[in-house]
């Protein structure tokens, strides 16, 4: 079987049987074929062989929906005190299982899109990443989430994305919706988690809308198992003096790669774009980042730190685009990285693209090894060297760690790094 | 030599000098004072030429031109002289380079020969003397990583290498201790001449017992509201600028 | 705004300085390409079959090549049959000295401010002159030979040296490289030949000058640089064009092979006709620069002024595979009216301790788009790499672009790399602080820029410093927006 064939019979058991279908998604699916799967020519998947790694994985057949039985709670529950939840299993929403705010719309995607025409793919382009048409032409439910003007949520909302690969492979396609309104704020979690041997196949697609003065903070926590091939688009829209915060914990997974992309379509606007990939085993952790600045006075400041072990290998790409009418924009970007061994990779891209003259913006990019002068000096005031390197490597990692504002989720997350981290101090 | 007549200037919309009247000889030193958000360093920048700031009214006349016809570069080959508040960090440019050029361009509005590099040379030597600044600081990029007095000093050294008619110190003094303000003022008085012309702005006093002005204005709301001499700005120290504001409301 | 504006619209309508043309009497091949094309160019120069079997095959590879599609410029589809790949000043015999030039040539280079006569000598430059597709003169061949060097045209080097040019023609860029390295393979006419023997330091800078002069021609040069064990050369490059109203192509390759210790500098101003202010005409710059640090120790220098073009696509890139080798790359690349660049720099750490420095310094205005694209690779086996990479934006006006594209690929976990990238504007206050000192608007935006650009221009030699900041000054005057 030649790769060509291969690819057109990965992307047709990915499409799936099309019936009864919107425009959107008809739409969505021949873009999809007409976009193929990524291959090593694709300059966005130059070094995330996603199409050979389903390939090897995905047996196309044996494919495991859902009997409807949800695996006890237990499982999967983070210890965040006090939160809203919303769970999907292998793509579909549980009501049962999912405890809601009450005074906000909030409904499976599925019941909602009907009245959603013309705001579903509005926001991210699925016309360049076969992925994303993907999503577009195949979702099979998510999360609808409206917070009417001036609404803050009392606690955060945590969507649950669990998949059952018990009983055969999974391949779960889900589609968000969260538009905060103006004045509103809210914090909403996204946390995968599998069960079973069978590979995973997840793409998780978000449009999130922030009106005027919306303040949005968004969390993914990626700490799954190994069988978990991951495609994750968060598509976050920004009007006018609103506030985002995005926060990307990657710690474990087969192959993961994350779409993170902001677009500042009003003034005054704030975006803080936060990642830290802890990364060993041969775990592939692609970020992909956008900062699109379309109007002026706005600020966008990133920050993406890496440290990889064993065979893993990490991808960075930060895009920041500064249109012509977007004078005065202050936009920055930095991506730090960590190799502690000699297998472990890293392929870094950040990005200008400036077309306004009025403007500050700067990347700054480094790759490098644990810092030996500073582990020396802990060491010359007695402390041993495992717990200096453990001290060096979680003073990198607390950068970003102390960004999280609400003190239960990041007692939880600290406590997932300093043990990965081996913290003992 | 400066004539301001009922000048009044805007920035964005919103107006700052509100009629200012003000007669400059030569010989003449002039402090102007008063409290914060005045006017003072606006009625700098206007005189230098400073384009935000949009001249409303008035008229300025120097040495029989309307000074407010010429561009900003026109006025200083003109002799008019800005020392800056914030003096500008130009990375990669030398003090030296940029003197030269300055220098070189003053030099032909006046219709004089260049300065060849060894006499440029000659003459930085001896003005650098007046302020006491290092010669490894002018080598260096213009104000780049200078200290708040460097800097202040580096603008007394050009202002005495460009040999302006007109010199308008602008807070000169703030941000300086009492060591480099006493080198600053020292070398300012020794620029002093019965040709040339000081405006001092100032918020304090201080600079005061080392630059002794002939005639000091207070300035309020974009007005001059109190002239007098140099034991005014002794009364201001002492009593602050309360007392001028209820006047001045007063009026 | 309005003065603003007025100086723009001033800077806009300044002409090229180098936009005439001299009547010199050219032979040239006709139009398009095929094998016979290449076997007449082979013919013309008296060439081996090994040299003529070479073309052939990049010839044959090139056809099977796509031109590449990556880089951020636009640009109408070129027809490469509509371009005549050979032309050269008619010569009656090959001319044993300089007084057997032809004047017509000699003054053409005069005008340029090269004189090839070797009144050159206090300058301690020698040149090779290459108009159109051919060397017309080489400067202080004797007094270079005396110690070893050999500074030749391309076709001498094939006919007084072919066990050096055999042994490395291609060596660095193969000619299946890519798309314009495969064409200049195929059809390259002449260009300039060095040959550094071991332990030499050569005592003069060495130069190429190259002007495109007929219409409808490529130039298609090719240099070739060795520099031997523990030697040492600076290596300067000219160009220039008349103004025409349609595109010319210039594919050019250059190679350097540097051995255990050598050092090779190498410095480029470009100054090719940019086009006319709405974007007309102007020549198309695609060329492959690249250096192998063969040995220990080797180091080489890349250092360009990019200031001429109306596209530029140019990586000079350094492969470090000796240990404890090293490669820099300085560039300014200034951008206005409607020209686009995308030129950077490769830097591939294959050996032990490499270090490399990338400095960077765009400046875009008019209606330009300006992209840095650089690659620095760690392999695998190059323990304690080092890169340090700074890349600068300037922008003027909000018409023009800025684009960085750095790749960072690190697989090796003792590297250190470091890049950095910063985007600026030339502020007003900076220049409102130069105006007050009473200097003019031009002369303070030429000071600010070329005190940007320093860190680049202080690695040029010191006469092409000087003509670099002219340069700068020029293309820029007035157009702060």
């Amino acid at each position: 079987m030649n790769a060509a064939s291969t690819n057109t019979e990965l992307l047709e058991v990915l499409a799936g049987q099309a019936s009864n279908q919107s425009n959107l998604r008809q739409e969505a699916l021949r873009v999809f074929r007409q976009l193929g799967l990524p291959n090593n020519k694709t300059e966005e998947y130059k070094y995330t062989p996603i199409t050979r790694v389903l390939q090897k994985e995905l047996q196309l057949s044996n494919l495991f929906v859902t009997d409807g039985s949800t695996p006890a709670e237990e499982k999967w529950i983070i210890p965040v005190q006090d939160t809203y939840r919303v769970v999907l299993l292998n793509g579909y929403f549980v009501t049962d299982k999912s405890f809601l705010p009450s005074n906000v719309t909030v409904k499976p995607m599925l019941q909602a899109a009907e009245k959603l025409h013309g705001h579903i793919g509005r926001y991210a382009d699925f016309k360049t990443d076969a992925f994303a048409a993907w999503n577009t032409a195949v979702w099979s439910d998510g999360l609808y989430l409206e917070i009417p003007e001036g609404i803050k949520l009392d606690k955060p909302l945590i969507i649950y994305y669990l998949h059952d690969s018990t009983k055969g492979q999974v391949k779960s396609v889900s589609r968000n919706m969260l538009i905060a309104g103006a004045g509103s704020e809210a914090t909403i979690i996204e946390k995968w988690q599998s069960f079973g041997n069978n590979p995973v196949i997840s793409n998780t697609l978000s449009e999130i809308v922030l009106h005027e003065n919306a303040q949005v903070n968004h969390l993914v926590i990626q700490h799954d198992g190994l069988t978990h091939i991951q495609y994750l688009f968060n598509q976050f829209w920004q009007h006018t003096k609103s506030c985002l915060n995005s926060h990307v914990f990657t710690l474990e997974g087969a192959f993961i790669r994350n779409n993170t992309r902001v677009c500042l379509d009003g003034e005054h606007c704030e975006s803080h774009l936060y990642g830290l990939y802890l990364l060993h085993n041969s775990t592939l952790a692609d970020n992909h980042t956008v900062v699109d600045h379309r109007k002026p006075n706005s600020n966008s400041n990133e920050l993406y730190k890496g440290i990889l072990e064993d065979q893993a290998k990490g991808v960075f790409n930060g895009k920041i685009f500064v249109r012509p009418d977007a004078q005065k924009t202050n936009a920055f970007q930095s991506n730090r990285n960590i190799l502690l061994s000699d297998k472990a990779t890293i392929n870094t891209k950040p990005q200008l693209e400036i077309w306004a003259d009025d403007v500050k913006c700067s990347h700054g990019c480094t790759t490098g090894q644990l810092d030996e002068e500073a582990i020396f000096y802990l060491r010359s005031r007695g402390i041993n060297h495992e717990t200096a390197r453990a001290m060096v490597l979680y003073a990198f990692a607390s950068e970003v760690l102390e960004t999280i504002t609400d003190t239960s989720l990041r007692t939880y997350i600290d406590n997932l790094v300093s043990e990965r981290l081996h913290k003992n101090f | 030599m400066l004539s301001i007549k009922n000048l009044s200037a805007q920035i964005d919309g919103k107006q700052i000098l509100n009629g200012i009247n003000l007669e400059v000889k030569a010989g003449e030193v002039h402090a102007i004072m008063g409290p914060n958000g005045s006017g003072k360093s606006t009625l700098a920048s206007v005189l230098a030429g400073r384009e935000e700031f949009e001249v409303t009214g008035g008229e300025v006349e120097y040495l029989g031109k309307n000074l407010l016809e010429l561009e900003p570069d026109e006025r200083a080959r003109e002799g008019v002289f800005l020392a800056f508040q914030y003096p500008v960090e130009i990375p990669g440019v030398s003090t030296i380079n940029f003197m030269k050029t300055a220098v070189n361009q003053v030099r032909e509005h006046r219709g004089q020969d260049p300065l060849d590099a060894v006499s440029f040379l000659g003459l930085m030597k001896e003005k650098m003397k007046l302020v006491e600044i290092d010669q490894s600081l002018l080598n260096r990029s213009l104000n780049e990583g200078f200290s708040g007095g460097e800097k202040k000093r580096n603008e007394i050294f050009q202002m005495a290498m460009l040999e302006p008619k007109l010199a308008i110190l602008d807070e000169t003094d703030s941000g300086l201790d009492i060591d480099a303000l006493k080198i600053v003022a020292n070398g300012v008085n020794k620029l002093r001449s019965k040709n040339n012309a000081i405006i001092v702005v100032t918020h304090y006093q201080r600079l005061l017992n080392y630059i002794v002005p002939d005639f000091v204005h207070v300035l309020y709301k974009g007005k001059i509201v109190k002239s007098g001499g140099k034991e005014l700005a002794l009364e201001l120290e002492a009593k602050g600028y309360d007392w001028i504001k209820s006047e001045a409301e007063v009026v | 705004m309005s003065k603003d504006n007025q100086l723009l619209e001033e800077l806009t309508s300044r002409e090229y300085e180098h936009g005439w043309t001299s009547d010199i009497e050219m032979e040239s091949a006709p139009k398009g390409l095929n094998e016979d094309i290449i076997r007449f160019i082979s013919a013309k120069k008296n060439e081996p079959d090994w040299l003529l079997q070479w073309r052939l095959k990049a010839y044959r590879t090139w056809t099977t090549m796509a031109e590449p599609k990556w880089p951020n410029v636009t640009y109408p589809a070129i027809n490469y049959q509509d371009i005549i790949y050979y032309a050269a000043p008619k010569q009656k015999a090959k001319p044993k000295s300089l007084e057997d030039v032809d004047p017509e040539l000699l003054k053409t280079f005069e005008k340029l401010g090269i004189s090839l006569t070797e009144q050159k000598r206090l300058t301690g430059v020698a040149v090779d002159a290459v108009l159109d597709s051919v060397s017309v003169a080489t400067t202080f061949k004797e007094k270079l030979a005396e110690l070893g060097i050999i500074f030749c045209s391309f076709s001498e080097a094939v006919r007084e040296h072919p066990e050096l040019v055999k042994k490395y023609l291609g060596s660095v860029v193969p000619m299946n490289d890519n798309y314009f390295a495969a064409l200049n393979s195929a059809v390259f006419s002449d260009g300039s030949f060095c040959y550094i023997p071991k332990g030499v330091r050569c005592p003069m800078e060495l130069s190429t000058y190259f002007r495109i002069n007929a219409a409808n021609t490529g130039q298609f040069e090719r240099t070739l640089i060795v520099a031997d064990e523990g030697s040492y050369v600076s290596y300067l490059e000219g160009c220039t064009a008349p103004q025409r109203d349609e595109n010319q192509l210039h594919a050019a390759v250059v190679e350097i092979y540097a051995m255990k210790d050598a050092h090779v500098k190498y410095s480029t101003v470009q100054n090719w006709y940019p086009g006319d202010k709405e974007g007309k005409g102007g020549i198309y710059n695609f060329v492959t620069k690249r250096a192998l640090c063969a040995g220990e120790n080797s180091k080489v220098s890349w250092t360009q002024v990019e200031t001429g073009s109306a596209i530029t696509w140019k990586y000079p890139s350094c492969v470090l595979k000796g240990d404890n080798s090293s490669g820099e790359f300085y560039s300014v690349a200034v951008t206005n009216n409607y020209q686009q660049a995308d030129t950077g720099t490769k830097m591939i750490h294959i050996g032990r301790n490499t270090k490399s420095r990338i400095v960077s310094k765009g400046i875009s205005a008019g209606h330009s788009q300006n992209s840095y694209r650089g690659q620095v690779h760690v392999l695998k086996r190059a323990e304690n790499a080092r890169n340090f990479s700074q890349c600068d934006s300037l922008l003027m006006g909000n018409k023009c672009g800025a684009h960085t594209f750095p790749y960072i690929d690190v697989e090796n976990n003792t590297a250190r790399v470091e890049h950095e990238a910063t985007t600026s504007k030339i502020g007003e206050d900076q220049i409102f602080y130069c105006l007050q000192r009473g200097i003019d608007e031009e002369s303070a935006v030429a000071l600010i820029v070329n005190g940007y650009a320093k860190e680049v221009l202080n690695q040029l030699p010191m006469e092409f410093a000087v003509e670099a900041q002219k340069l700068l000054a020029l293309t820029l005057e007035g157009s702060v927006g």
